[in-house]
């Protein structure tokens, strides 16, 4: 009861936040705000959410998920009209969107089944080097993808007659889709498919024995968190107006994971916990320490993290809870997610 | 003729290079099951220490400024590992995703701390006279001597590595635990010291390959990311802890980069990935690996 209290709380002022912004700011930091704080904290939230929904019921740390947004961001890039410079182009929004996801969905399912007879430490490298593997193919690749350079002037659509650039429009629209998509995980986990997947997560021989195809399994959780990374990849990079290798290197690819474990691994909410801490570090790294040396706050912040608290945010809220003997769940933490 | 023998020579010298690096992240990860996703920025600190020691010494025209330059980026990579190791990763031993994200932590801040002290402007050792210019190679004529250097080096770490795991009381221990850790400790051992012992060896192998490679190429930022990529893709085709497995996914690696490149330029990553996903299929614990 007190949690669904709660959670209608968090969505009530996120559904607010941008008028209290308005009120409190002037409104060109209030726009600020809403845009570049709370709106790319819900875009890279639900990348992250892509990960967190494999490291969580699945027990999968895959850093391919940036990648794969970018897989979606691209194939957005490559076909949309307007874009510069037009590589396939022509297409309208309503058609490069679709196919962009598909792409993410495609690629999530390619990296699951090469992934497929991995896991733990084996299944992070690997998803490590398809990641980097498809950053360097894209880098160096002029005829699809303009190589170093990347696809500018992805401005998004119009929609309801409003233009995409409008900051409040970017962050509704994402925060629709952010609130779907998690409601989306927290559904799909009960379903038989996601207890399946639990089941593979704490004992894979188990479920094998019970007759599931743990590969089919593995496989499609993999297109499924394609499929969110590929809905924040098409986001992201309208919000940069465009996509350059740059986004999938491994710096961003990193940012994802240090997301998902600052938030916590236990839960799916940690992934947008953890989104916003990075993104308000991001923003006022320069007033903390300086300008340029945001990676080594960051970076520490995340150690910090993983030596203390390697559940994360979320993981400290639940034992804090468990202190008052208010909650009977705690968070999983990292050390069970590593030892089945 | 010439060509295909120019690219296969550039393919095997890349691979030697490939190997010096890999050997240090296969060998870290055989006995204690770190993946260390701080290799990458060894590489590149060692590169950077070294040329700080070099530069001076260059410019005063001492002979043996490349070798310093060397021992100093090989030394300081071997303290920064074992330094790891004991601060950090000891008491965390046997949570192996936690060392992971411990590791990119670190070359997170490394990484960031390189750009902060040297700046980003790339760097390039000039190998000392003995080493240097070009040698008449059969079918490929004058070939740089450093590359062919880089080969001999390369093979040497293999032969070393090879000694000091088969014939040494250390690589005795070393073969014991990664076997069976517990039992090598119930026997007397002190396995934290091999551990660290070990760390220490596998970042001075990255160090040794940060210089030399940094002779052979330019050194810059986003080396470290290139290198962290190397180690992981020729580990894993080679097989985990298996140094002759580190060696032949080093020169499958190398020879299908520059043959990719000679051949079809701007799709040569995926020759690299495709071997990957091959091995992977086949034999996910890699060609030589242990299952």
């Amino acid at each position: 009861m007190a949690e669904r209290i709660v959670r209608t709380g968090v969505v009530a002022l996120l559904l607010t936040a941008p008028f209290l912004l308005l009120a409190v700011l002037p409104l060109n930091q209030a726009q600020f705000w809403t845009a570049n704080v709370l709106g790319r904290a819900v875009v890279f939230g639900i990348i992250a959410l892509s990960l967190t929904f494999l490291a969580t019921y699945g027990g999968f740390i895959s850093l391919a998920q940036m990648m794969i947004a970018g897989t979606a961001g691209y194939g957005v890039a490559v076909t949309v009209d307007g874009a510069v410079p037009s590589i396939v182009g022509g297409l309208p929004y309503a058609l490069a969107v679709p196919l962009g996801l598909l792409a993410a969905t495609a690629m999530g399912l390619l990296v699951g089944a090469i992934a497929v007879r991995t896991r733990d430490i084996y299944l992070l490298m690997i998803t490590l080097a398809l990641a980097m593997g498809v950053f360097r193919f894209v880098e160096t690749n002029i005829a699809w993808f303009n190589g170093y350079e990347g696809i500018r002037n992805v401005v998004g659509p119009r929609l309801f007659g409003q233009d995409f650039r409008n900051p409040y429009v970017f962050y509704y629209v994402s925060l629709a889709v952010a609130l779907l998509l998690y409601g989306f995980v927290l559904y799909l986990v009960r379903t038989p498919f996601g207890l399946v997947l639990q089941g593979i997560r704490d004992n894979a021989r188990r479920v094998a024995a019970l007759g599931y195809s743990v590969p089919l399994h593995r496989i499609a959780a993999f297109g499924v968190a394609g499929f969110i990374a590929g809905c924040g990849g098409v986001l992201a990079t309208i919000y940069n107006i465009g996509i350059s290798p740059g986004s999938i290197g491994l710096g961003p690819t990193v940012n994802v994971l240090i997301m998902s474990v600052i938030g916590g691994l236990g839960h799916p909410v940690g992934a947008f916990i953890g989104s916003l801490i990075f993104t308000v570090f991001d923003t006022f790294a320069a007033n903390l320490y300086d300008r340029d040396r945001f990676n080594t706050l960051i970076g520490l912040v995340f150690l910090v993290i993983v030596l203390v608290s390697p559940d994360g945010v979320t993981g400290i809220f639940g034992r804090l809870r468990g202190l008052a003997g208010a909650g009977k769940r705690s968070a999983r933490s990292l050390a069970s997610i590593n030892k089945p | 003729m010439g060509l295909a023998a120019t690219v296969v020579l550039n393919g095997l010298t890349l691979a030697a290079l490939y190997f010096i690096v890999a050997s240090g992240f296969s060998l870290i990860f055989g006995l204690m099951r770190v993946v260390n996703m701080a290799h990458g920025t060894l590489y590149l600190v060692a590169g950077y220490v070294g040329y700080r020691v070099f530069e001076p010494l260059y410019d005063a025209d001492v002979w043996w400024a490349w070798y310093a330059g060397l021992a100093a980026g090989i030394a300081f990579a071997a303290v920064a590992g074992a330094l790891m190791q004991v601060l950090l990763l000891s008491w965390m031993q046997g949570q192996e995703l936690r060392q992971a994200l411990v590791t990119i932590g670190i070359s997170i801040i490394a990484a960031d701390q390189v750009l902060a002290i040297f700046g980003g402007t790339p760097r390039q050792f000039f190998a000392p006279d003995a080493i240097f210019g070009s040698t008449q190679v059969p079918f490929v004529g004058g070939y740089p001597t450093f590359r062919l250097v880089q080969i001999g080096v390369a093979m040497a770490v293999g032969v070393a590595l090879w000694l000091l795991l088969n014939r040494t009381r250390l690589g005795m221990m070393i073969r014991a635990g990664v076997d069976d850790r517990e039992m090598l400790g119930a026997c007397g051992v002190n396995v934290p010291r091999v551990g660290i012992a070990v760390f220490a060896l596998g970042a001075a192998l990255c160090g040794l390959g940060g210089v030399i490679g940094s002779t052979a190429q330019p050194l810059a930022l986003g080396q470290d990311g290139r290198f962290l990529l190397i180690s992981l893709v020729v580990v894993i085709v080679g097989g985990m802890g298996s140094i002759t497995g580190t060696a032949i996914g080093a020169v499958l690696v190398g020879l299908a980069e520059q043959l990719g490149q000679a051949l079809f330029p701007t799709y040569s990553v995926i020759l690299t990935f495709v071997i990957m996903a091959t091995v992977l299929a086949l034999r996910p614990q890699g060609i030589l690996g242990r299952g």
